[in-house]
């Protein structure tokens, strides 16, 4: 059948399955535009490029999914860059399609011209140029391949305007996506699981490092069974979390930079390491040189460029998570490491959630009291977005994650102004969702033009501003490390409940313990979007804190007494 | 420590660029690369020479293997291969020894290829290190322009590598 290349683009999302789209149309997209009103496609008109990226990198995260983001050449396509990154870091199935001057002008210069295919080489895990019609249906359909297939990552189809036009005689081709050069492995070899197996065996102190390859292989249930039969202690990377249940046992929590004692300790104490689709970020790991010194190490990942690359491993094991478990499983008898266990519950025993007990319950306003109160209200089971900084990790030790897929964070590339957008991207995904963006003030500012996008969508966020009046991680660093020196960081901040309501949100301010959980109940009670500016202690900083590079054992712990200059408004 | 690879690409527009955005990303030095066509239509192969250890070479394989083009990487610092350079070098003949020259020509298999009326142009090749020792000895004589084409090489013995089974 006759069908132009702009609408064979549409023809082919919806054979993917897509039914949402996150765009901002413009003259070299403008056929995909005029065709897409034909097809049973929801488009959430962003206000900003990166809002768009950002929200399908959300949707995928939250659905499980692919997500799609639609711009225009030039500065459209530019605009995406930091959200395409994003994705790239932290794997996330991303599909891009940007409009591309028309064929015969590229390489003049030409009014919104850029070479996106060539700026986005390095952030994407592949990308095309498309410059003719009979091209477009395999360029999308590779894309959506690479995108989800292997380790994900953003895909980028730049089509030019005059392919978009052309028309051609087309029908879908059905059969399945190959490439030459893209064969990722899948399965483990029997030699590598034979000596994992036995590095198990022997091992009296293991520790199972979960990451986001549990949630992006489905493999949370292998992962339960498997740390229960052989009886190891599960710590999370920040993207892991979700990956295996807070509430369970053998959960030690976050491990890492800002990852509680008895974590990092049990790490750097153990004589195996268990990695299971993680890569040893440098926020992981510390100081490389005294990091897990008398641990074995076995790497189960996707991507064989992951495997020692940071930390040199004694079984790599190159698979699909999932289908590895599963197989060691079958190797495996129950094992009992009591006394293991134990020693690292005495650790937890003793400083297990000791800084929100120490915080002064004063009636000031903590953000560790927050986000733990959030936390209470909605039983654990909101999808929480957030953005990057203080409140980010705050978020990851207060609120406790009992399902995959219930956080969505920037983590590799810690891009603030994430997680406006990124709350709009899942509840799309999973509107039956309680969605939360936990977000600093500056954070906030960055995409806040994407409220009026939720309320011209109709959809229902709650947004907690965690509003310090600092660029608080970045002011926490210059106390611990430049004596307080406080350059650009003290920041000021429009009335954001005034902003919420120019918007056409409900707004409102919390600036005393006592009123949390009341007004959160009534935000989540009310209609619509809505935006709770949380004014809380300025000078709070994250604990504990390993300083970047030092060894993962030497923490900054909480000083005692605090020496925290309260400076919330007082409550009388 | 120098390292030899050998990749099979795909040959589309912008791959060579792939490949080496991949080394300025990375932070990899190259020392030579040579890309040309192969006997398997579609399908071109790159030899690439780095300057690294074992372990920075297993990297380099693993971040090729990543790019979607990239069909087929061969390590060939850990198996037997044959490997060539070529280079051509304009030598002055004015104010040294014209016979000296010439001795070196007759006793390193250099190829006059082309002599002007002040410089005699000759061709070397043949493994890398045995260029290396020529331009070495005609550094001396004056060299006043020189171009190598980089190395070419292959695994000895019977096996081939080949992008056929991936078709």
């Amino acid at each position: 059948m006759p069908r132009t290349g702009a609408q064979i683009i549409w023809e082919c999302l919806v054979h993917q399955g897509v039914n949402t789209v996150f765009g901002y149309p413009g003259g070299a997209i403008l056929p995909a535009y005029d065709a897409m009103l034909d097809y049973p496609i929801r488009h959430v008109l962003v206000r900003h490029e990166q809002g768009a990226t950002h929200m399908a990198d959300a949707y995928a995260r939250a659905s499980g999914g692919v997500g799609v983001a639609i711009a225009t050449s030039g500065p459209g396509a530019t605009n995406m860059v930091t959200g395409i990154a994003t994705a790239m870091m932290d794997s996330s199935p991303l599909v891009c399609i940007t409009g591309q001057v028309a064929s015969k002008l590229i390489g003049y210069d030409a009014f919104q011209e850029t070479d996106i295919s060539g700026i986005t080489l390095p952030i994407t895990k592949h990308n095309y140029l498309v410059t003719r019609v009979e091209d477009i249906m395999p360029s999308i359909k590779e894309a959506f391949h690479l995108a989800k297939s292997g380790r994900p990552g953003p895909v980028l189809v730049d089509i030019t305007k005059d392919a978009q036009q052309a028309t051609i005689d087309w029908e879908w081709d059905p059969s399945p996506v190959k490439l030459r050069g893209y064969r990722p492995r899948m399965r483990a070899s029997r030699d590598d699981l034979a000596r994992a197996i036995a590095l198990i065996r022997e091992s009296k102190r293991p520790v199972i490092l979960a990451g986001q390859g549990v949630i992006q292989s489905g493999a949370m249930d292998e992962l339960r069974t498997f740390a229960e039969m052989v009886d190891v202690p599960v710590a999370l990377t920040l993207l892991g979390l979700g990956g295996f249940p807070a509430s369970h046992p053998l959960n030690l929590g976050m491990m890492g930079m800002h990852g509680e004692a008895w974590v990092n300790t049990a790490i750097q104490e153990a004589d195996l390491l268990l990695a299971f689709g993680m890569r040893f970020d440098d926020r992981v790991t510390g100081n490389l040189a005294t990091y897990a010194q008398q641990a074995k190490k076995i790497h189960v990942e996707i991507d064989p460029s992951e495997v020692n690359k940071n930390v040199k491993v004694d079984v790599p094991i190159i698979g699909d998570l999932r289908e590895t478990l599963r197989e060691l499983l079958d190797l495996l008898e129950p094992m009992d490491r009591e006394s293991w266990n134990t020693y690292i519950r005495s650790m937890k025993g003793e400083t297990a959630v000791r800084d929100i007990q120490r915080l002064p319950d004063n009636g000031h306003l903590y953000a560790a009291h927050v986000i733990n109160d959030i936390w209470r209200i909605t039983g654990g089971n909101a999808l929480v977005v957030t953005d990057v900084g203080q409140h980010q990790m705050w978020e990851a030790q207060y609120y406790h994650h009992e399902s995959p897929r219930s956080l969505i964070t920037s983590g590799g590339l810690g891009t603030m102004g994430f997680a406006v957008p990124a709350a709009i991207g899942a509840k799309m995904a999973r509107p039956e969702a309680e969605v939360w963006a936990i977000v600093g003030d500056g954070g906030f500012q960055m995409t806040q033009c994407e409220l009026t996008t939720a309320a011209q969508e109709g959809i229902k966020i709650h947004i907690a501003i965690i509003n310090n009046g600092y660029l608080g991680m970045v002011r926490q660093w210059q106390e611990f490390f430049y004596e307080r020196r406080y350059a650009a960081t003290p920041l000021r901040s429009p009335d954001f409940v005034k902003v919420a309501e120019a918007h056409g949100l409900t707004g409102f301010r919390v600036d005393r313990r006592s009123d949390v959980i009341d007004v959160v109940q009534r935000a989540r009670a009310s209609e619509g979007s809505v935006l709770i500016d949380f004014r809380v202690e300025q000078e709070d900083a994250v604990y504990p804190m390993v300083p970047a590079g030092a060894d993962l054992h030497a923490m900054i712990r909480r000083p005692e007494p605090s020496v925290l200059v309260e400076t919330a408004t007082d409550p009388n | 420590m120098h390292h030899t690879l050998v990749a099979l690409l795909e040959d589309r527009p912008g791959v060579l660029n792939r490949v080496t955005n991949l080394f300025r990303r990375r932070a990899f030095n190259i020392e030579s690369l040579t890309v040309g066509r192969t006997s398997e239509p579609g399908v071109s192969r790159m030899t690439l020479v780095i300057d690294s250890d074992q372990a920075s070479a297993e990297r380099v394989t693993a971040y090729l293997y990543k790019l979607v083009n990239v069909i087929e990487v061969e390590d060939l610092g850990v198996v037997p291969a044959v490997s060539r350079d070529l280079a051509l070098v304009k030598v002055a003949v004015t104010g040294h020894d014209r016979a000296a020259l010439m001795r070196v020509v007759d006793e390193t298999r250099a190829h006059v290829v082309d002599t002007g009326e002040q410089t005699i142009t000759l061709e070397v090749a043949g493994e890398p290190g045995h260029v290396d020792s020529v331009i070495a000895r005609l550094e001396p004589l004056g060299i006043i322009e020189m171009v190598r084409t980089g190395q070419v090489a292959m695994r000895r013995g019977d096996t081939a590598l080949s992008a056929a089974q991936y078709t």
